[in-house]
């Protein structure tokens, strides 16, 4: 059973498993060293840079900004999203693959681009650059979220249950709300939780669509290319890591086995 | 008043609701409005501008944008060498990421798919999800303390005997980073791609004698070439498009596509420069993708 091949490709497994994780785990050592210098070995662990990093009023207001980003895009983009699942489910009309292929491309492109597109389209049409346009930025490239997994339910879902519905009375809307709804609020929740964690954490469209304003991650790339509060950037990381990861995990756990593939 | 406009409601909703049954269409039309309008405004809108200042200029004297068409971006992309060498640079990178990337994915997706138990594949599945939706930002500034000249790299060199290094901020800092960035989102597809290898299959490779190596090379991996194919396109796009990486962990002159961009618009304030320079990525990755499509084909055929 256990064949030397195998043995050795448990241990590239574990080998490449250990160089996905470690990084991670840097990165959580890091957060609790009592030294303004970063430096391996860590010579003396303490609280010191969260208790700076709390106190640190602009560091409060990019959390405070990226969570108000992120929920007001989540907000936008899950209907809109559940929309389009719904639209191009279930009618066939011209232009259909072209609308699912527009969706997908805000993510399928390199963000740079996406970034670029819209500040020369809010720079021509004379919109300045504000709160409101990092949500719309963010908003877009959630939707795509929100329709991929939605979708996937959709193809799963027999539509004999829908017909059912209908056979004994209730009429569309109510057949959406009692059938449809229930069966796919789990992919539609789940689907929303990825988008605010995506948009969270989103850096390269932000850069090009935030004007003054400073989301979390644009805190964190500033300070790092200035080289200051650097122990309390290891915080504010940490920090990041763990509100994204809630949101994907619990996704996961709507989303169950079946969706585990899906993206 | 609300006992009679209770009835009332629910019985205009459920006219509405007849009158969408008898026309399909219509609810059609309404539900695809919003994301229609949505992406049409913003986002094609968005690629319209984009495409269009691409052949605008930035007038020299007074910063503004002069709406005449003009080749000279492109002009000025062919003629200077140092643009070229750039782009060079960012393609042999991605090409090379992508390499690493489908090599790495490979060891762990067999694992995950045909060798961990049902509990052990879910927690795999997990933590490669994890960082796959965690933050660009977080995994790079991680790789920016393991490879700092006092950071965990240069201890374990220690440790081993050996004079520390100087990885940060190099060409090796980056093909690290970038493969370490974009691996989860080639195991994946990768995963799923052996997932779809029939057992059966396998199991009339070894009746014939093959051992594992020999099944794996002759059967597993043409057949799961196309999805291997497929999931690389991401690692190839994303090391095209980025600019954070190369800023935080690159060293001086190791510019890419994507930092000519981000100083072009940023700094120097040429987005018609900054749009030219970006159809670069565009074009490259849509030729990989046709390339990628061509390739799956001929295996699978």
């Amino acid at each position: 059973m256990a064949s030397p091949q195998r043995i050795a490709l448990t241990i590239a497994a574990m080998a490449v498993l250990a160089f996905l994780l470690a990084p991670v785990c840097i990165i959580i050592l890091y957060a609790f060293s009592d030294s303004n210098v970063q430096m391996w070995p860590i010579a003396k662990f303490s609280l010191r840079a969260f208790i700076d990093a709390w106190n640190n009023r602009e560091i409060r207001r990019a959390f405070l900004l990226s969570v108000e980003v992120a929920a007001l895009a989540t907000a936008i983009a899950t209907p809109i999203g559940l929309l389009l699942a719904f639209v191009l489910h279930r009618f066939k009309f011209p232009g259909h693959s072209a609308l699912a292929f527009l969706a997908v491309l805000p993510i399928a492109l390199p963000g740079i681009i996406t970034g670029i597109a819209l500040n020369s389209y809010f720079g021509f049409s004379g919109a300045r650059l504000s709160f409101a346009t990092i949500v719309i930025a963010h908003a877009t490239f959630c939707i795509v979220i929100v329709y991929n997994n939605v979708l996937a339910r959709l193809q799963r879902l027999p539509r004999t249950l829908t017909e059912a519905s209908m056979d004994l009375g209730a009429d569309g809307f109510a057949t959406f709300r009692r059938v449809t709804l229930p069966m796919i609020a789990s992919a539609m929740g789940a689907g929303a939780l990825l988008a605010f964690a995506l948009s969270f954490d989103e850096v390269i469209v932000t850069t090009f669509t935030a004007g003054v304003q400073t989301t979390l991650p644009l805190w964190i790339l500033g300070a790092i290319r200035l080289g200051q509060q650097l122990n309390q950037v290891n915080v504010v990381v940490l920090v990041v890591i763990v509100t994204t990861a809630i949101p994907v995990l619990w996704s996961q756990k709507l989303m169950g086995e079946a969706g585990r593939l899906h993206k | 008043m609300t006992s009679a406009a209770a009835p009332l409601a629910s019985g205009v909703l459920r006219n509405v609701s007849a009158f969408f049954w008898r026309r399909p269409a219509a609810l059609g039309w309404v539900m695809a409005a919003p994301p229609v309008l949505w992406l049409g405004i913003f986002y094609l809108g968005a690629l319209a501008a984009l495409f269009v200042s691409a052949f605008w200029q930035v007038d020299s004297l007074t910063g503004a944008i002069r709406h005449e068409w003009t080749l000279a971006n492109f002009q000025q992309l062919a003629d200077n060498p140092v643009y070229r060498k750039i782009a060079l640079r960012t393609i042999a990178m991605a090409l090379v990421v992508t390499l690493t990337d489908v090599i790495l994915a490979l060891p762990l997706a067999y694992f995950m798919v045909r060798l961990a138990g049902r509990r052990w594949r879910a927690i795999l599945f997990m933590l490669v999800l994890v960082p796959l939706w965690s933050s660009l930002l977080a995994r790079v500034y991680a790789w920016r303390l393991i490879l700092a000249h006092d950071g965990v790299a240069n201890w374990a060199i220690g440790l081993l005997g050996f004079p520390p290094g100087a990885i940060g901020y190099s060409y090796w800092a980056l093909w690290i980073v970038f493969s370490y960035l974009w691996l989860p989102f080639v195991i994946l597809p990768t995963a799923a791609a052996l997932e779809r290898v029939s057992p059966s299959l396998l199991e009339a490779s070894a009746d014939l004698g093959g051992n594992d190596w020999r099944t794996f090379l002759r059967v597993t991996l043409p057949l799961a070439a196309p999805g291997l194919i497929a999931g690389s396109i991401s690692s190839f796009s994303l090391t095209l498009g980025d600019f954070v990486t190369p800023m935080l962990v690159g060293g001086a002159g190791s510019d890419f596509i994507g930092n000519v961009v981000y100083n072009s618009v940023g700094v120097a304030n040429n987005t018609p420069f900054a749009a030219a320079f970006a159809t670069v990525p565009l074009l490259v990755t849509a030729l990989y993708l046709f390339a990628a499509r061509r390739l799956s084909r001929a295996e699978a055929g």
